[in-house]
């Protein structure tokens, strides 16, 4: 794969404007499937959470999950659209091995949500309101694997396995209509976009809004056009953009490389591109054209759906408050800073350190695991966050610090334990003994020996220079293995030393 | 012939209740037939190896005391369009040779619930494109009446092994007329109820918006019957329809005691009877017509000005459906694989498949359906067909203001001869312009025998549709014309076929 030639980004702006879009596909997170009663799992063996209908097998007949209405509608209402009296399916017709009945049920011309729009936060507190086109059901498709050759995609492959325990999950799609005037907030402004979708999706409860294992899915449309121009550019639409920061890379990427080309007199081919995680790259998938024929028509197999208006006004009350003003309740009750706020909201890490508070920790204490250790530990390894460690977990770790039972630097290491699947905090203090030492004579045999072994330290105490009790700590803390309380040992050296 | 092959299923069911014949008797009569006839007649691509065993536990069941629906202990012979997880279905088609389904079609598990015996599975043409059943993978089935004529299709097996005696019900499909143009061709009845009246699961479909299952019998009676076990609600199904029906073997019994016909106001289509239907026909269906008239019926000319363009909307509906429906044939989680030499990508063993799979009419009507669907011939084709449809149902709307009933001839001609329209592809949609309308408005329809063509001694069925979900308007009027006709004869119409078994 050739190497793509970057512009540089202020250069990138100076010269164009960015056009934004995205398709955005949640999953949802029903108890069965968008038109089987198949259970809606993740991590099962493969095609074990499968029906006749998932596996498109001959006389089976969709039949359409009526909470998966319910909860695309609430989706729907909470992007400020409007709710259509009448929705149709429609059938997507294309070949391709993971879809089981080479046709997706979809919607197409009458989707069920229409015509919204939502408020954005960015990091400088700033609010860019998205259009929304609309956002419609549909079902997902199955899995490959394709096994043999280097790459793990289809071409080199050796053969591919099918797993269809994704086949039927339900979705919605969220489209957005062209975003313009983003322009140097575009990367960031992508990021604020889809961790608002997932906010509102967490908030609804209708999705576990994973973006690691594809609950949340982000098709980045990105095109340029020269400054002064009214024409729309030709569009590239970014694939497996699947964590929040490889959105940002993903758009910030496109720009880059869509410059270049068009400075030199170029063009964009329209084109689906793949986003590589490791490489903070962007490829080229197959051609898309607007003409791309799915041969849409009517699902004959399915009535249209007609909620009442009874349901959508129940629904419209039943919907959370809106992610500026639930921003806003948080920050005042969890009394951050703006600094600080911005912080976790930007981490895209709200919905993380509300359960931890709620899981019992202080605010204080469940912004710095989130934002610091954790951010940390994630970022290195190129992951979400909220994928290493459940808000209850965190809580439990911010508990055991609390109470004594662990220093900073014991809890660090308990949380490696954490993420590494050695159980809850309590289980990695357990086994791996990492409990700070409370026995205060086991404290003063180790401080007696280390005072023995450096007499002239002893002395300097005696004489008053308690500040040369650090070195007597340090070797304290070693023969300790670092499971003491640093403090309790300082006072037990002067109180040894005869100065407390 | 054991006399037990000849008698209908409702008169089967009184000598089963009385004790006076048990289920294996019966079963056993008909698998004799079958083995003695159906190397000539070809009505079966499979026969049941379970089907005394399960007559046997009916009997038992009988013996216990065991509360049975009339029909339990009957044999059934089942359309291969339907799934079944005792026998292969294979929709008439290659690419599905072999293949067991893991779930019975609902109307399976219907009957089966209701005691019906399974016997085998009936020839059909191919995912039920054609109207002669030679357009089956596995050969033509012969018409019992005439062995080198077709039986009509696309549920030729089933209307064949009725006719033949190899079984007394068989449940049929019927998306153009596959159940009322083969009943019309062997002198049997056959019904397509009401779009939603009876359950589509686990009928393989062709075209989901026109597909509606239904009985194939001897008797108006058997077919209500037989009617009355399949129909209702099903949740498996979203097109289902949640109403109550009545019973229809309690409307056919209403319409054979007489004066059903009194005041009956009969539409007779114009447009269903002039040029292109053959004398004989015309003839047997005038004389019917008279004599509903004769015994209380009014009837009214009617016009149903757009059932010319009938055809034409569905040979654009039908293939744009099937062509998506059928794309689920693809080798990668059931039936035939073909690999092309050397391996291949997934594509290019798709497409060999396909290739080797699909016979020469299921291949036309799958790129006609295809083309129809595409980008920029959507509105001309597929959107217009769809416009001509909503007229369709006008015509039928304004005609059922004012008649109760429509009648036709069912189909134009007899049975033709087998290859005479094989390479006539437009010849043979033509033969299906009769009962077409009805599916594209979900009207349900009947076809009744009404006698023999004077020219060529074949059999002739009198079609009669009524408004959606009125199905037992169809069985009141349907059983008092075959109650009159009875009474004319003296005798059923089958009694005339030619004996077979002879070659």
């Amino acid at each position: 794969m050739a190497k793509d030639r970057l512009m540089d980004f202020d250069k990138a702006l100076e010269l164009f404007e960015p056009v934004l879009g995205f398709e955005v596909h949640v999953e949802l997170n029903t108890k069965t499937k968008m038109f089987s009663a198949a259970p809606n799992g993740f991590g099962d063996a493969p095609n074990t959470n499968v029906s006749p209908v998932c596996l498109g097998l001959p006389g089976s007949l969709p039949v359409v999950n009526e909470q998966a209405v319910r909860y695309s509608i609430s989706l729907g209402l909470a992007l400020g659209c409007s709710i259509a009296p009448t929705s149709r399916f429609a059938r997507k017709n294309y070949f391709y091995p993971d879809l089981a009945k080479n046709y997706q049920i979809s919607q197409f011309d009458e989707p069920i949500a229409f015509e919204g729009q939502v408020d954005v936060e960015l990091a400088d507190g700033s609010i860019r309101t998205i259009p929304i086109e609309r956002a419609h059901m549909e079902e997902d498709a199955g899995k490959l694997t394709h096994v043999g050759g280097s790459t793990g995609r289809i071409q080199g492959a050796e053969y591919s396995l099918v797993d269809y325990n994704r086949a039927g999950v339900p979705l919605v799609e969220i489209v957005t209509k062209p975003i313009f005037g983003a322009e140097h907030d575009a990367p960031e402004l992508a990021k604020a976009y889809v961790s608002t979708i997932r906010d509102i999706v967490i908030a609804l409860g209708i999705s576990d809004a994973r973006m690691e294992r594809g609950n949340l899915r982000c098709d980045a449309n990105v095109s340029l056009r020269p400054r002064g121009q009214e024409k729309l550019g030709t569009r590239t639409e970014t694939k497996n953009v699947n964590s929040l920061r490889s959105v940002e890379r993903a758009v910030r990427y496109e720009i880059q490389r869509q410059a270049v080309i068009l400075s030199e007199g170029g063009s964009i081919t329209q084109e689906t591109r793949h986003w590589h995680e490791d490489t903070g790259s962007t490829s080229a998938g197959r051609p898309k054209s607007d003409a791309d024929d799915y041969r849409y028509f009517p699902e004959p197999d399915l009535l249209p759906v007609v909620p009442s208006a009874e349901l959508i006004e129940e629904l419209r009350a039943a919907l959370p408050e809106a992610p500026a003003i639930r921003r806003r309740r948080l920050k005042e009750s969890w009394g951050y800073t703006d600094l600080e706020f911005q912080d976790v909201a930007n981490g895209g890490l709200l919905v993380e350190v509300e359960q931890t508070i709620a899981a019992g920790a202080t605010p204080a204490a469940a912004r710095k695991w989130w934002t610091g250790e954790i951010s940390r530990l994630a970022n290195a390894a190129g992951v979400e966050a909220v994928s290493l460690i459940s808000p209850e977990n965190v809580a439990a770790l911010a508990r055991l610090v609390d109470d004594g039972t662990l220093t900073d630097k014991l809890a660090r290491q308990v949380l490696e334990g954490v993420i590494a699947g050695e159980g809850t905090p309590e289980e990695v203090v357990e086994g791996r003994g990492l409990a700070v030492v409370s026995d205060d004579g086991a404290l003063i045999a180790a401080i007696d020996d280390a005072l023995a072994a450096q007499p002239d330290v002893l002395a300097k105490i005696q004489d008053g220079k308690v500040q040369a009790a650090g070195a007597v700590i340090g070797a304290v803390m070693k023969a300790m293995r670092g499971q003491a309380d640093a403090a309790r040992v300082r006072e037990l050296i002067l109180e040894r030393a005869g100065q407390a | 012939m054991s006399e037990l092959i000849r008698k209908s299923a409702s008169e089967l069911s009184e000598l089963l209740s009385s004790g006076e014949v048990s289920s294996v008797e019966v079963t056993r009569a008909h698998l004799d037939r079958i083995e003695a006839v159906d190397g000539e007649v070809a009505a079966f691509l499979h026969v049941s190896s379970d089907a005394l065993d399960n007559a046997r536990s009916i009997d038992e069941r009988r013996a216990a005391g065991d509360a049975l629906g009339p029909l339990a202990g009957i044999p059934l012979a089942v359309k291969d369009v339907l799934v079944t997880t005792d026998m292969p279905s294979t929709s008439g088609s290659r690419i599905l040779e072999g293949y067991m389904s893991p779930f019975d079609a609902t109307v399976v598990a219907k009957s089966r619930a209701a005691g019906l015996v399974p016997i085998g599975k009936t020839n059909m043409d191919e995912f039920a494109m054609g109207s002669s059943t030679e357009h089956s993978a596995y050969g033509p089935t012969h018409n019992p009446w005439d062995l080198d004529r077709i039986p009509g299709g696309s549920g030729g097996g089933s209307a064949a092994a009725v006719a033949a005696f190899e079984a007394p019900l068989a449940l049929g499909s019927d998306t153009g007329g596959s159940i009322r143009q083969p009943a019309h061709v062997t002198g049997t009845v056959g019904v397509k109820p009401t779009y939603g009246g009876v359950s589509r699961y686990g009928a393989i479909a062709l075209a989901s918006s026109l597909d509606q299952v239904g009985p194939v019998t001897r008797t108006v009676l058997d077919a209500g019957l037989l009617h009355d076990v399949i129909g209702g609600h099903d949740p498996l199904d979203s097109t289902s329809l949640r109403d109550e029906w009545p019973s229809m073997a309690a409307a056919a019994r209403e319409g054979a005691a007489g004066g059903a016909l009194t005041g009956l106001r009969v539409g007779v289509v114009s447009q269903l009877s002039g040029d292109g239907f053959q004398a004989g026909v015309r003839r047997r269906y005038e004389e019917a017509l008279a004599l509903l008239e004769r015994n209380g019926a009014e009837l009214v000319e009617v016009s149903a000005p757009h059932f010319e363009y009938a055809i034409a909307a569905y040979y654009l509906i039908l293939p744009a459906e099937a062509s998506s429906n059928l794309a689920k044939f693809d080798s990668v989680r059931f039936g035939m694989r073909v690999s092309p030499p050397g391996g291949g990508t997934v594509e290019q063993v798709m497409s060999a498949t396909r290739e080797a799979g699909f016979g020469p009419e299921v291949k036309r009507r799958i790129i006609l359906g295809t083309y129809a669907l595409s980008a920029g011939y959507y509105d001309a084709y597929y959107g217009s067909a769809q416009k001509v449809r909503t007229l369709i149902q006008r015509d039928f709307e304004q005609a059922f203001a004012s008649v109760d009933v429509l009648v036709s001839p069912s189909a134009p001609t007899t049975a033709f001869r087998l290859g005479e329209k094989l390479d006539d592809p437009l010849a043979m949609y033509l033969n299906d312009i009769a009962t077409i309308p009805a599916n594209l408005a979900g009207v349900p329809a009947m076809s009744v025998p009404i006698g023999l063509a004077p020219e060529d001694g074949l059999p002739v069925g009198l079609q009669i549709m009524a408004p959606v979900r009125e199905d037992a308007r169809l069985y009141r009027a349907g059983a008092a014309l075959e109650a009159l006709l009875l009474e004319q004869w003296g005798h059923g119409l089958l009694a005339e076929a030619p004996e077979l078994g002879g070659k």
